[in-house]
């Protein structure tokens, strides 16, 4: 993990109030798929990092792309970048997906809910570099699917199964009602989206005696595992306090769904 | 050109450490800070057993600051003197262990078990966190609790004994002067200011804990004013902190009679924001050819 002056290469509107990003900085080379970036608005009043997660690794390890929601003044800020505009950044932060889980000849579902969606394209396209089996199971609110052309690049169409919300597109609600009424099948989950998402596959994958690892969001202040601020709880002691409380910004965002307390 | 300074006969080489709670035990920070630049790293407050700490959200942003309510989760003493300890005895840097409690006995519990670790300079005592609602804060809001938290604890240690005191006070000083005279080596100053914020959207508090303790640069002014207040106040020294960002914040709090000072937020903001510090204070010094930093200490006029 390094702080890095980033370069903002090219930003795009992918939906209403969805963005893209693609910066060039240091802190690519060590990417992993489901790891996030600390992002520092540069205005003096927001002093805090934003953790985004990292949604793409150029093939020269020399950028990363972030697609982002504006929810408040700092990611508003980010909005407004355009190419050569200096970005303060800290990462790759948190453990990431482990793509080792999915053994040889067993098939992954990669699910992401709405903002939760865009990691989701990294592990896909590092899944496919070690010659894996998975598809991708995407929920979003409406028709506006935003990174469906490169999840389709990435996997084929027959690949990427959708969800919306008001049902414009795909299964008429969620990813779990996606899988069960398109009979989508898988040995393992990865996933990352709103809590009642995660919630729900946590459910759906004890049922089905599946492992699920699911992406955690929480507030989060110092993005590095000091302050205590993001904390989940967990079944087992936790390494820092021994408390159950896990950081969700060093032990995870990415935890075992048996593994904790949502 | 000094950049030392001593508290309570224990030397440190410039006046910069880090605030309790803000950077864990210089373990996360030590991949983009070298320690050995620190006159001390102050730990996160430590209790006798583990805490859990406070429900999540913890933290949220506010303007120029944050929020805090983690409620001082901490591993508790044993692991603290088994993984934290050893970790630091590596750098040359002084160590500020912060003590947290919940009754009389369970700091004195923490301030004994401390006295038989040698890598131990000073002890600072958390008697003013706003997050946990038993014991802290209930001992640093009434003067004749805190004198008689501070003559126990004195009694148990070792070490010099820093109270760390409350912004939450009518008076500050009255807490000063009672810390003091109860034999209190030093005293550390502001912890955070109570707050709240209300998220409208949601119509629900931004923390869980519904009030946190504010920080940042937005509670500097308060505390360079109350570090001046306590220094008129009382003889012994003070470490200030409170929203500190550069050295030009630094020097404030030095000039208003702070002997140290604790860089606290701002490293979330800037991880190598202390090292920053300690290198505008020397410029400062080449600058306005300041021979030895201890003659800026309270030297406002």
């Amino acid at each position: 993990m390094k702080k890095d002056t980033g370069i903002v290469l090219s930003q795009t509107r992918l939906a209403d109030g969805i963005y893209s990003m693609w910066i060039d900085t240091e802190i690519a080379s060590e990417a992993r798929p489901g790891q996030f970036a600390a992002i520092f608005p540069s205005a003096g009043n927001t002093l805090l990092q934003r953790p985004i997660s990292i949604c793409e690794v150029s093939g020269d390890k020399s950028a990363i792309r972030i697609v982002y929601r504006v929810v408040g003044k700092g990611t508003n800020e980010f909005s407004s970048y355009t190419e050569g505009t200096k970005v303060e950044l800290l990462g790759p932060c948190g453990n990431g997906f482990d793509t080792e889980a999915l053994a040889e000849g067993k098939s992954a579902l990669l699910i992401g809910g709405g903002i939760g969606v865009p990691p989701m394209l990294e592990l896909g396209k590092t899944l496919k570099k070690q010659g894996k089996n998975f598809k991708f199971v995407l929920g979003y609110r409406n028709s506006e699917l935003f990174l469906y052309d490169d999840f389709v690049r990435c996997a084929g169409k027959e690949n990427v199964i959708i969800a919306t919300d008001d049902g414009s597109v795909g299964t008429h609600g969620t990813v779990v009602s996606a899988i069960n009424e398109q009979n989508v099948a898988g040995d393992i989950i990865f996933s990352c989206g709103p809590m009642p998402m995660l919630r729900a596959l946590k459910v759906f994958s004890e049922e089905k005696n599946m492992t699920a690892y699911i992406s955690l969001e929480e507030r989060m202040a110092c993005g590095v595992g000091a302050c205590l601020g993001c904390v989940c709880k967990t079944v087992n002691k936790d390494h820092h306090s021994h408390v159950n409380n896990a950081r969700v910004c060093v032990e995870g965002p990415v935890f075992d769904a048996k593994e904790v307390e949502i | 050109m000094n950049t030392a300074v001593k508290i309570a006969g224990v030397e440190f080489k410039n006046p910069v450490t880090t605030a309790s709670g803000t950077f864990g035990s210089g373990i996360e920070y030590s991949n983009f800070v070298d320690l050995n630049r620190l006159g001390a790293v102050t730990t996160k407050g430590v209790a006798l057993t583990p805490w859990p700490g406070n429900p999540t959200p913890r933290v949220t942003e506010t303007y120029g600051g944050m929020l805090n309510a983690i409620g001082l989760q901490n591993p508790g003493i044993d692991v603290f003197c088994e993984r934290d300890l050893p970790f630091l005895e590596k750098y040359d840097t002084r160590v500020i262990v912060n003590v947290c409690g919940k009754t009389e006995e369970e700091y004195v519990g923490v301030v004994e078990r401390l006295a038989q670790e040698k890598n131990v300079d000073m002890l600072e005592i958390n008697v003013s966190c706003p997050n946990v609602k038993e014991g802290a804060i209930a001992f640093g809001q009434n003067a004749t609790a805190l004198y008689n938290i501070t003559e126990k604890i004195k009694k148990a240690a070792k070490q010099p004994v820093i109270m760390k005191l409350s912004p939450n006070v009518t008076d500050i000083t009255e807490m000063a002067r009672a810390a003091e005279a109860a034999g209190a080596d030093a005293i550390s100053l502001i912890n955070t200011i109570t707050g709240m914020k209300i998220d409208i959207a949601r119509r629900k508090f931004a923390i869980a804990n519904k009030t946190g303790g504010l920080s940042g640069p937005a509670i500097k002014p308060v505390a360079v004013r109350m570090v001046y207040q306590c220094a008129q106040a009382v003889k012994i020294p003070i470490i200030g902190m409170g929203g500190i960002a550069t050295a030009e914040d630094a020097l404030e709090f030095i000039l208003a009679g702070a002997s140290m000072v604790a860089v606290g937020m701002m490293n979330f903001h800037d991880p190598m924001s202390t090292v920053k510090v300690v290198e505008g204070i020397e410029s400062y010094m080449k600058q306005y050819d300041v021979e030895d930093i201890n003659e800026l200490i309270g030297a406002v006029e």
